[in-house]
């Protein structure tokens, strides 16, 4: 006890229990956090491996690939792309035959040996895209020079030496076949071959085209003013003056046709597979071709982007697993565009009503559980409504009343554009609703009262004040519609989607826009080349570039509504203070 | 504007001792009672608001102050639930009429809120959105209604370079002066302002406050607030309410020095509130 009171130290501040018990480790948190990160980690992680698997295949799909021959021990020779390698257990009959060595090679590996998936080519001749090489059957790898990779019209691929050319009238053959000498002809019969489809397509379609409107035409009076009338007895007359016009003007361009084709088939190329077999083909049927071992890097960075081009704007062949996707992009970008127009509207007027002018109560409080409750409704009851409701009700009216002459023949009547996106119309309006029902509440109530205390009605409130404050919102509903439109394949395969397109849905032929037309969608067609072809081994890498095409469009729309949300967002949002 | 005349209370509880004002009682609220759902917020008001002069509504939060403001341009209508009887007149006519057109109504009434409130567009379109709801297109016309609302508002000189800009990027003060401007570009006869100041640092406050007086006479302003100072400084007359009652109503001198109603001591001495 002090003695005397002095002036207070430091050391005579009145002592304060120190605390000994430490924060356990469940009251700061810590566990909680590892496991939010630890599952943001995880949830990244599988999106990025998704990605990255997605994108790397790709990516490599275009690339050209070397040729490797093959020697097998049975003294057969295998010719082709190596495409992948695996591990695999070879069955006791195959293990049977094999010499001493390579079993005991076999046993050290538990008996499992490496096999090669060689991309051969040549199903014409093989009856087979691809092989499967295994180590112990090779005696010998080779990359020799003066193999050919081919990609033809049909048939695949076609692996092999060229043999001869033939072409404007000249032979190559041996030592007179150069590179370049090849590329020309080739292009001078790729050149024609166009030229002819241009006739076929263009042209010869163009008088098809006018024809079949004409007897529309005719049809129309006989069912207006009955057939044997009078006035069908004119247009009778009529249409044959007419018809007879086209089909001269048909056979002129079809015999014009005719004499490119004779050309055409002048221009040959003869190739022997790695077996000696040989075939002979038209220079025009084939799409492209390189030496695959004698490429430089230019060249190959050409083949690559000429293959990419190839893929974004030509039509498909070959049941898909080769040529192009232009009409599934069109499609998919056609699609999701009119799915937009549609469900914007829609959905942002329910939500309005719904949020501003419905007396809020138990009617209301109802018809919003429904619309949530729509949102978890299987896609595939969509198509089956859509096809039910729209194609066969609404579209078999319209035929009914405005396309009778068509008839039998369905015009909207079918599956097409129109009715698959107002089917995904429907399937995505419940987002939007909520979307812009969430964004409404959103407006400050203190916007609201400014607006009505100047005076304005409460329409003019909603639309001078209320929408423009709630658009990013909006914005945000209508991104997520898009892309749950986007990539939703199932219920399109009822209401439009075909493997195979034969027109786009827009052309040059009034009214330009066809909404009835049925289309090509990337999501199915993800599904119909990797599942559906004859194929599927030539068609894997093909469903990687496709899904990756279809993320990189959605990506991308999505993209633009983010860029248009949140320049709205800067224009009405800001910041208050 | 003649001198202070001390009349009887309208109701029994009421001290009522106005300053009358140049124009007479514009508004007039008589046996005004209003329920929220089935609590009662404000119980048998009568006051007669004078014309040109400012009338401050003081009291304690909850007294029911903001809720007879926003009676007076019918904000009310807003909520759900809301019951009132009782009448409230402007010049004359009872503004919760049946025939009563609500748009019109509160065209005559310029309201500004607590919280600044400017519309997410220029300055020039939030000054002249009152106009253009009404339908006014006429391009001379809005930019000289702009212009006028601007002075009055004493805007003018910071915002005329400005107009084109969005007014979210100004300063709380002038957002509020802004709100002023929007309010007077219509030229309305009332000029209702909920607790203008509340949100803003002094320095603003002491500029509404002076805009506030230059208004004066050419508006019939009636001001919530919490600040008794302000009140005292800003208003001719001043309502004292508590509870949902009106306590006291009259001359603002009179009202803070020599209250008649203890209540209406207590709370302007600081006693509670």
């Amino acid at each position: 006890m002090p003695t005397s009171i002095t002036i207070a130290t430091p050391s005579a501040r009145p002592a304060v229990a120190a605390r000994t018990r430490p924060t356990s480790l469940g009251a700061r948190g810590e566990p909680f956090l590892w496991a939010l990160g630890g599952g943001l980690a995880l949830g990244l992680l599988m999106i990025v491996g998704f990605l990255f698997l997605v994108f790397w295949n790709g990516i490599v799909t275009f690339w050209p690939k070397p040729i490797e021959t093959v020697t097998l021990r049975s003294g057969a020779i295998v010719a082709g792309e190596p495409t992948r390698s695996n591990n695999y257990r070879p069955g006791p009959e195959v293990v049977a035959q094999l010499p001493e060595a390579e079993k005991a090679a076999l046993a050290r590996r538990d008996g499992y040996a490496e096999r090669t998936l060689y991309r051969t080519g040549n199903y014409d001749i093989y009856n087979e895209d691809f092989r499967w090489v295994s180590d112990f059957e090779v005696a010998k790898t080779e990359r020799p020079g003066g193999f050919y990779f081919l990609e033809r019209l049909e048939w695949g691929p076609c692996v092999g030496t060229i043999k001869a050319v033939e072409a404007g009238g000249r032979k190559l053959e041996g030592a007179a076949i150069k590179d370049e000498a090849i590329t020309a002809l080739h292009r001078t019969a790729r050149a024609r071959w166009a030229e002819i489809r241009a006739i076929e397509r263009g042209r010869i379609g163009d008088v098809n085209h006018t024809l079949e409107k004409e007897r529309l035409a005719l049809r129309r009076v006989a069912l207006e003013a009955g057939a044997g009338s009078e006035a069908h007895r004119a247009a009778s007359a009529r249409f044959e003056a007419r018809a007879v016009e086209l089909r001269k003007a048909h056979e002129t361009l079809a015999a014009e046709a005719a004499v490119l084709k004779a050309e055409d088939a002048k221009d040959r190329i003869t190739l022997a597979e790695v077996g000696g077999r040989e075939k002979t083909l038209a220079l025009s049927a084939v799409v492209r071709l390189y030496p695959a071992n004698d490429l430089d890097l230019g060249d190959r960075i050409a083949i690559y982007l000429g293959r990419w081009l190839e893929f974004l704007t030509d039509e498909p062949r070959e049941a898909n697993t080769e040529g192009g996707v232009w009409p599934a992009i069109f499609g998919t970008f056609a699609m999701t565009l009119l799915l937009v127009i549609a469900v914007a509207p829609f959905g942002i007027l329910t939500a309005l009503y719904l949020r501003e002018y419905a007396k809020q109560g138990r009617l209301v409080a109802i018809v919003r559980i429904s619309v949530n409750n729509l949102a978890g409704v299987p896609s595939i009851v969509y198509g089956v409504f859509g096809l039910g409701f729209f194609a066969y009700i609404l579209g078999g009216s319209i035929d009914q009343l405005f396309y009778p002459e068509r008839l039998p023949s369905p015009t909207f009547g079918t599956g097409g554009l129109l009715w698959a996106s107002l089917t995904l119309a429907l399937l995505t309006v419940p987002v939007v609703i909520v979307a812009t029902e969430e964004a409404l509440a959103a407006v400050p109530r203190s916007m609201r009262e400014g607006s009505l205390a100047c005076g304005a009605s409460k329409w003019q409130t909603i639309r001078n004040i209320v929408l423009p404050r709630a658009m990013p919102g909006i914005m945000t509903g209508l991104i997520l519609a898009m892309a749950r439109g986007a990539g939703e394949v199932a219920p399109l395969m009822l209401v439009g989607v075909v493997k195979l397109a034969p027109e786009l849905p827009i052309d040059g032929y009034f009214p330009f826009i066809h909404l009835e037309r049925s289309f090509m969608h990337l999501g199915f067609h993800i599904f119909d080349v990797g599942f559906q072809s004859r194929n599927s081994e030539a068609g894997k890498p093909m469903v990687f570039v496709t899904t990756m095409l279809l993320i990189g469009l959605i990506a991308l729309m999505n993209l633009w509504a983010i860029v248009v949300r949140n320049r709205l967002k800067r224009k009405f949002v800001g910041s208050s203070f | 504007m003649d001198t202070a005349a001390i009349t009887a209370p309208a109701t029994g509880k009421t001290a009522y001792h106005v300053r009358k004002g140049a124009h007479g009682g514009l508004v007039d609220i008589t046996g005004f009672n209003l329920w929220y759902g089935a609590a009662q917020a404000l119980f048998d008001i009568n006051m007669s608001v004078e014309g040109g002069m400012v009338t401050a509504l003081i009291g304690p939060s909850g007294c029911g102050k903001s809720t007879l403001i926003r009676c007076l341009n019918r904000m009310n209508d807003l909520i759900d639930g809301l019951t009132t009887t009782g009448q409230i007149t402007l010049d004359g006519a009872d503004i919760y009429g049946s025939k009563v057109d609500v748009i019109a109504l509160r065209k005559r009434m310029g309201m500004v809120f607590q919280k600044p409130n400017p519309f997410p567009m220029s300055v020039y379109d939030n000054v002249v959105y009152p106009l253009k709801v009404d339908g006014v297109t006429n391009r001379t016309d809005l930019d000289e209604a702009c212009e006028k609302a601007l002075r009055g508002a004493a805007l003018w000189a910071e915002a005329k370079d400005r107009l084109k800009d969005s007014a979210l990027g100004l300063s709380g003060g002038q957002q509020q002066r802004l709100c002023i401007a929007r309010a007077i570009c219509a030229e309305p006869e009332v000029l209702l302002m909920d607790e203008p100041c509340s949100a803003l640092d002094p320095i603003a406050t002491s500029k509404i406050e002076e805009l506030i007086d230059g208004l004066r006479g050419q508006y019939t302003i009636v001001i919530v607030t919490h600040n008794m100072q302000q009140a005292a400084r800003v208003s001719q007359n001043t309502a004292f309410m508590l509870l949902g009652r009106l306590i006291e109503y009259g001359d603002t001198e009179q009202v803070f020095t020599a209250p008649q109603m203890t209540q209406t001591q207590d709370y302007v001495t600081g006693r509670f509130g």
